[in-house]
């Protein structure tokens, strides 16, 4: 661990009094879906740690986790536990650069071997590692070589838990994961693009206050805010149990905020907090503002089509598959029946008549 | 392979393969039947034919009175088992979105409470007919393996849709994927099995009726 | 010897058409034809399910008629019909179905199943599997005219008699005669009567009519048995003879089998439209009853009911005409239950009152017409089919049943007003 201070002197140079803390602690309490008896050894946990020491790799990214971090409209508590944290490393953050930015985290790595969490952001290029590299290195190398010490490994955004927008088909770079590099340490996963800030904090908090991390899905995201779908918990949900549909960003049905499914809302299959948790100090979240679930949290949602084509829409076929398949039953249907047609005069010219004769019974 | 991947299969190549055997076997299907025609009816007509044809193509809708009595359960499960798939299929707003999406056609939908009753009632309906179906000496003796299929195929999506819309087990994708596998099998399926009666019934109420309409008689 | 496996499915072939490819395209097998089967309800068997009657037929149509079905049956997925298919299915063609159409109208797809049992009977026929009583009757109709071996001079002798019972000549073989008229055997064996009251009607109706000595015969054991190719010949004599006596229409008598022979098959079976017209009785009678041309006097005033014909009420929709002219003479006209459409076969239509192994199977499904009858308890029943009323009388008989059978034709001139319009 690091030396430096510890987090409630820090809240409190920058204004945050014990009580609003402890507020704080009992909503990322509830957020992690822990017991609300649990609240105040959260707050205890987070009052007593000392910052952790924190590296923060940037791969093939966007910077855009990094600005849902750090761009909150005001000074939020999430800003200040990260700040709480010793961000040894993070090359679009930090002062240094060069040399003494790869020194800083080379030390840090050293000094806090063994407890240091590694947050990723971005995709590895695994394919041709000369599209992304740092100080001459290729990503792999550098997030090896940071994991190797590490305590636990934190993929931030969907790009770091899945791939994300890099690995789009053709996937040209190679990207990948981080998790489908790093086997021998637990990794979570906070997709999204970008993910909740609230999210990486409170996964963060419960780290400090529990020694590990939460409890985690299949697809390696908390539990705690990857539970339910944007569906299951959107305030419009009621407008789809009725059937009441809004079928254009400008009818009837968008202005009375009927739901946004035929607009292409992929709420439905998307695992995120966005509905309760909101954005923006929880102001709102696009279905809020009109616009469909994108779902930016999932994987592979870079690659599932249009993002106003409905979920329930295949669209393998279109209207010239279709034309053929219709064409060729036709052609061979036709073909089919000229045969039947054939067997049928045939057969006309091979019956022979029914005559007295053959109806005589014999004895 | 993730359920993004099974599911996005299952929309573009799968439904792909699906809707090109379904439109193909139907059509071929149609056309095949058509092409034999009719001999053309030197009899002069008490009444027409076409006229008939077309009206019985509807009022076989309706159960033949008498028959009810001596099949309540053919008729009511048959009913109920009928509607319901058709509600299930045409008025949930889900799948009115997918056509309108392939289409450009749209109609209203019923609240998603209905369409969950109505799912409930026509796999009700399904497994009252089929153990009706297993326990009647007729019915035993016409049905064959095909029918246990078609009637498979169509339970399948029945009830994954079932699944889904009530988050029952299974994540929400791979539950929409198995559901349009479901759907994709059913369609593959349907140019091949009795399900092709969903098309050819209406021709074949066309006829009886055209034939029954010339003479004035009854269809 | 033309009759063989390969002649009948020759001739089988020879009648898939669309329609037969819809209704077997169409079947679910849900069994409901079966509900509507005098032989299944009376029997429980479930061989006598309608659609399994047509299985042959089914199975030729899905073999060589369906491109699917053709491959299957390349890769060996299917049997090709064999002489012991015929041979199984014989019994079920032709014992067990009396084409009442019943099934045809419960089809929930709309199968016409009776119009294919007709259509599998001309590929039995052609194969050699076709009831012996059946085939004599074809023989008697083709060697002399009448399938029951009623001869001309029979003919002349009853025509001459009832015309001199009834006070008005009957000419036979009169050119420029409005009409000629066919008459079914059983009429001329059991109801000759009928010639009496055919001679009122027509006199009260101002009309002149005829019997041709060589085409005296309405029915046609040609469609009983299915063979196209008697059914033609026996239609053809028909046609001829009025070509030959210059009248105006033929009148099919009170049968229903040769109602739908003449009527509506005969110009499909010699290949041209007719230039007369053909009349069902009834139809004809009430036709005159709405010019006014019928007049009666009194009614019967015992409790009377109508048996429909299934091939004039079902399948030819003359119900209406039936119960309007029942209305000019019965004075207590009861309903049975499924009258009209939906009526009960008396059980010896489509060639089963000519096929005598079937006899003791038609008796058992005499069961729906009996509960019919005993529900209503009517006095008199009345049809307007020879072959009804001479099954009907044989089934009451059997069942201790003390119920007199009539004819609507009859009926009528009873009660014929004797003055000429």
């Amino acid at each position: 661990m690091s030396t430096k201070p510890a987090l409630l002197p820090l809240l409190d140079s920058h204004g945050i009094s014990r009580r609003d803390f402890t507020k704080y602690c009992t909503g990322l309490t509830a957020a992690m879906a822990l017991a609300p008896a649990m609240a105040p050894r959260v707050a205890e946990a987070l009052e007593r740690a000392r910052r952790p020491s924190v590296i923060w790799l940037s791969f093939q990214e966007c910077t855009g986790c990094t600005e849902s971090l750090t761009r909150a409209d005001a000074p939020s508590l999430e800003q200040l536990i990260l700040s709480a944290v010793s961000l040894d490393y993070h090359h679009t953050l930090q002062a240094a650069a060069g040399h003494g930015a790869e020194t800083a985290r080379l030390k840090a790595m050293a000094e806090n071997a063994g407890q240091y969490l590694v947050l990723v952001d971005g995709s590895v290029p695994l394919g041709d590692p000369g599209y992304s590299t740092i100080a001459g290195r290729s990503n792999l190398d550098i997030l090896h070589e940071t994991v190797a010490g590490a305590a636990a490994v934190v993929a931030i955004g969907s790009c770091a838990a899945f791939g994300g927008l890099p690995a789009a088909a053709p996937n040209p770079t190679g990207a990948v994961s981080i998790g489908s590099l790093i086997t021998d340490k637990p990794v979570v996963n906070l997709p999204g693009c970008p993910p909740i800030p609230v999210v990486m904090t409170a996964v963060i908090a419960h780290f400090l206050t529990f020694g590990r991390l939460p409890e985690l899905d299949s697809l390696g995201r908390p539990r705690a805010f990857y539970g339910d779908t944007i569906h299951d918990r959107c305030y419009r949900r009621a407008f789809y149990d009725k059937g009441l549909f809004a079928k254009s960003f400008d009818d009837e049905g968008a202005r009375k905020g009927w739901c946004l499914f035929e607009l292409g809302c992929k709420g439905p299959t998307t695992y995120n907090a966005c509905a309760t948790v909101k954005w923006n100090g929880g102001v709102s979240f696009p279905i809020q503002s009109g616009h469909p679930c994108l779902g930016c949290s999932q994987p592979d949602f870079w690659d599932a089509g249009s993002f106003y084509r409905p979920l329930s829409q295949p669209w393998g076929a279109d209207g010239h598959l279709a034309a053929n398949a219709v064409a060729a039953g036709i052609g061979i249907g036709v073909a089919a029946g000229m045969a039947a047609i054939e067997a049928k005069k045939r057969a006309a010219a091979e019956r022979q008549p029914v005559t007295l004769a053959d109806l005589e019974v014999k004895p | 392979m993730s359920s993004t991947a099974l599911l996005l299969w299952a929309k573009g190549p799968g439904f792909a393969f699906a809707a090109a055997v379904f439109l193909f076997g139907v059509t071929l299907r149609v056309v095949e039947m058509l092409w034999l025609r009719r001999r053309p009816d030197r009899s002069v007509a008490r009444g027409s034919g076409a006229l008939q044809g077309l009206r019985t193509v509807v009022s076989r809708f309706l159960p033949a009175p008498g028959l009810v009595a001596r099949s309540p359960v053919v008729h009511v499960g048959g009913m109920v088992f009928h509607l319901g798939l058709f509600a299930v299929v045409f008025l949930y707003g889900p799948h009115i979105a997918a056509i309108r999406g392939m289409t450009g056609l749209d109609w209203p939908g019923l609240p998603t409470g209905a369409i969950d009753g109505a799912t409930v009632l026509t796999i009700a309906a399904m497994i009252v007919l089929l153990i009706a179906r297993s326990k009647d000496p007729v019915r035993r003796l016409l049905t064959t393996g095909a029918d246990h299929l078609a009637w498979t195929a169509t339970l399948l999506p029945l009830l994954t849709g079932f699944l889904l819309v009530n988050r029952v087990a299974l994540p929400f994708e791979t539950l929409l994927a198995v559901h349009l596998l479901s759907v994709e099998l059913l369609l593959v399926l349907f140019p091949f099995t009795t399900l092709m009666h969903a098309v050819t019934f209406a021709f074949a109420r066309y006829y009886a009726g055209a034939i029954a309409g010339r003479k004035g008689a009854h269809s | 010897m033309t009759l063989s496996l390969g002649n009948g499915l020759a001739a089988l072939r020879e009648q898939i058409d669309a329609p037969v490819a819809a209704f077997f395209s169409s079947c679910v097998h849900c069994g409901l034809c079966a509900e509507a089967c005098l032989f299944y309800t009376e029997t429980g068997d479930p061989h006598y399910a309608p659609i399994r009657k047509l299985e042959p037929l089914r199975r030729l149509w899905s073999r060589e008629f369906t491109l699917f079905g053709r491959i299957g049956a390349a890769l060996g997925l299917s049997r090709p019909l064999t002489e012991a298919d015929l041979a199984e299915w014989e019994v079920l063609v032709y014992d067990s179905c009396t084409l009442c159409g019943r099934c045809s109208l419960a089809c929930p797809v709309g199968n016409d199943l009776t119009a294919m049992i007709r259509k599998l009977r001309e590929g039995m026929t052609a194969a050699g599997y076709a009831p012996e009583g059946l085939k004599k009757a074809a023989v008697r109709a083709l060697t002399g005219i009448s399938p029951v071996g009623v001869g001309e001079h029979s003919v002349r002798k009853l025509v001459e008699a009832q015309a001199a019972a009834c006070g008005i000549p009957i000419e036979m073989d009169k050119e420029g005669a409005d009409w000629l008229v066919t008459i079914s055997s059983i009429e001329f064996i059991a109801f000759p009567e009928v010639l009496g009251a055919l001679a009122k009607l027509f006199k009260a109706a101002g009309a002149t009519w005829t019997i041709a000595s060589d085409a005296y015969e309405a029915t046609n054991i040609g469609v009983q048995i299915g063979s196209r190719d008697v059914a033609g010949t026996l239609v053809q004599r028909i046609v001829d003879a009025a070509h030959r006596l210059k009248v105006k229409g033929v009148v099919t008598p009170e049968c229903g089998h040769a109602y739908q022979a003449l009527r509506w098959e005969g110009p499909n079976l010699i290949g041209a439209a007719y230039d007369v017209e053909v009349i069902h009785i009834i139809d004809l009678l009430d036709r005159w009853r709405a010019a006014g041309k019928l007049k009666t006097s009194g009614k019967d005033t015992s409790r009377l009911t109508y048996h429909d014909p299934c091939q004039i009420s079902r399948r030819g929709g003359l119900e209406p005409q039936a119960r309007r002219l029942m209305a000019m003479v019965a004075a207590d006209f009861v309903e049975t239950a499924d009258a009209g459409p939906w009526n009960w076969c008396c059980g010896g239509g489509g060639g089963l009152s000519a096929n005598h192994r079937a006899k003791d199977l038609r008796l058992t499904v005499f069961g729906p017409k009996k509960r019919q009858l005993e529900a209503v308890k009517p006095e008199g029943l009345v049809t307007a089919c020879s072959n009804c009323r001479n099954i009907l009388e044989e089934a009451l008989q059997h069942y201790d049943m003390d119920l007199p059978v009539l004819g609507l034709v009859e009926m009528l001139a009873e009660y014929l007003d004797e003055e000429p319009s």
